[in-house]
């Protein structure tokens, strides 16, 4: 028998302490705080800690949500991590945060949407919880680009930032809970946003990493047209299944690539800047791990309150996209 | 309007421009217009005249009268 869909019962964000402003990129490639900043919004973000990995960051986060929702690691049924940088090519980070948690109870996989990866795992985790198959999901988007950034590439390498955010998500009651989700994927535009090599393609050799096609690889003026189109269709598409319009909404959470993305569609849709919560300036592109973080950081304010109406749309590598609606 | 009113009108909105400060050899150097504001500004104009201008094309838009003449072109 079908259930009632999920609600998101606790969250948790991590974030590496070291901080790299504008000024330390100044000294290690040809760029400007001034350049930076007028293009993409980003003032500092955050780097990850030598020695540690994407699960170390994850477990924090994780516990947090755990905590939050009051439920236990071994009371878990289903982790799912969204991310593309794992903590090894195989297995995927789910099973190492899995044994990291000691939540052996749990089945455990990575979504690889790319930035849209945490959509897409809210919405597979919500599934899972109407089907009425798991009733403790732990859904984890988390990212630490600067491990695949190429930092002598003053085109990339300033945009991204590393973090972690975690939800626990749980059958919900009354009228809490996710009201749509919408996912897609072009992948005519595979090449838009990708690694060339370490795949079957070209699979790693000693040429692939010293031509360096290792690195993340972007055409930013195509991301962005994409991104701007896609945003607002999707919203429609959500808003339209729900009957539901722009004005209804309390809060919209956008994958926070650039701050000029964030604002042309903003103003596209006439929404006051305080229903838009905005972090990229703090801590860059953290891919998966941008609207967890967002989601911790304005339930933590004060902001989102019980009975509010959020979506949240993201998009990325693939190319895809996801959006939800959901009742807080 | 005839195409360049329109394409003026629609800068002058998008940019923040006074529309009088704009001619057809107006630059987007001038009007302190980057990459990503012309990216934005094809975008309007691609909805208001209802055509798709590729990526090689935006890279060679220089001033007003280049986007004038190219929507004329396919028009």
């Amino acid at each position: 028998m079908g259930h009632n869909g999920a609600a998101i019962t606790g969250c948790g964000a991590a974030l590496p302490e070291r901080r790299l402003t504008n000024r330390d990129l100044e000294k290690m490639v040809d760029t400007s705080d001034r350049w930076i900043l007028e293009r993409t919004g980003i003032r500092e973000r955050r780097l990850l800690e030598e020695g540690l990995s994407t699960v170390d960051l994850s477990e924090r986060a994780a516990r947090d949500a755990l905590d939050g929702a009051g439920i236990k690691p071994h009371e878990l049924e289903l982790i799912l991590v969204a991310t593309v940088t794992p903590d090894y090519p195989l297995p995927a980070a789910a099973c190492c945060l899995q044994a990291r948690l000691g939540a052996f109870r749990a089945a455990a996989m990575d979504v690889a949407a790319g930035c849209s990866g945490f959509i897409y795992a809210l919405a597979v985790a919500d599934q899972f919880i109407r089907s009425g198959a798991y009733r403790n999901v732990l859904v984890v988007g988390v990212e630490i680009p600067s491990r695949i950034v190429d930092w002598s590439d003053r085109s990339t390498c300033v945009l991204f930032g590393d973090g972690a955010g975690a939800v626990v998500m749980q059958p919900a009651d009354g009228e809490r809970g996710l009201v749509a989700f919408e996912l897609g994927a072009d992948g005519r535009g595979r090449e838009h946003l990708y690694i060339p090599a370490g795949g079957t393609v070209l699979p790693t050799s000693a040429e692939t990493v010293q031509r360096q096609l290792h690195y993340v690889k972007m055409n930013g003026t195509e991301i962005f047209r994409f991104a701007v189109r896609i945003v607002q269709e999707t919203l429609e598409r959500l808003l339209e299944k729900s009957h539901l319009d722009y004005g209804d909404l309390d809060h919209l959470f956008l994958h926070q690539a650039n701050l000029r993305i964030i604002e042309s569609i903003r103003k596209k849709l006439r929404l006051p800047r305080e229903k838009v919560p905005v972090h990229v300036d703090r801590y860059g592109n953290m891919s998966a791990a941008a609207i967890p973080v967002a989601l911790f950081e304005e339930k933590a304010a004060g902001r989102l309150k019980e009975g509010d109406l959020l979506a949240a749309v993201a998009f990325g590598a693939g190319l895809t996209w996801g959006g939800i609606l959901m009742r807080w | 309007m005839n195409i360049e009113e329109r394409v003026k009108a629609i800068i002058s909105e998008q940019l923040e421009v006074p529309l009088d400060s704009l001619t057809a050899e107006t630059t987007f150097e001038e009007i302190d217009a980057d990459s990503l504001d012309i990216v934005e500004l094809v975008m309007a104009l691609e909805e208001e005249f209802d055509l798709e201008i590729s990526d090689q094309e935006i890279e060679n838009i220089k001033t007003i009268g280049d986007i004038v003449n190219y929507i004329e072109s396919r028009i």
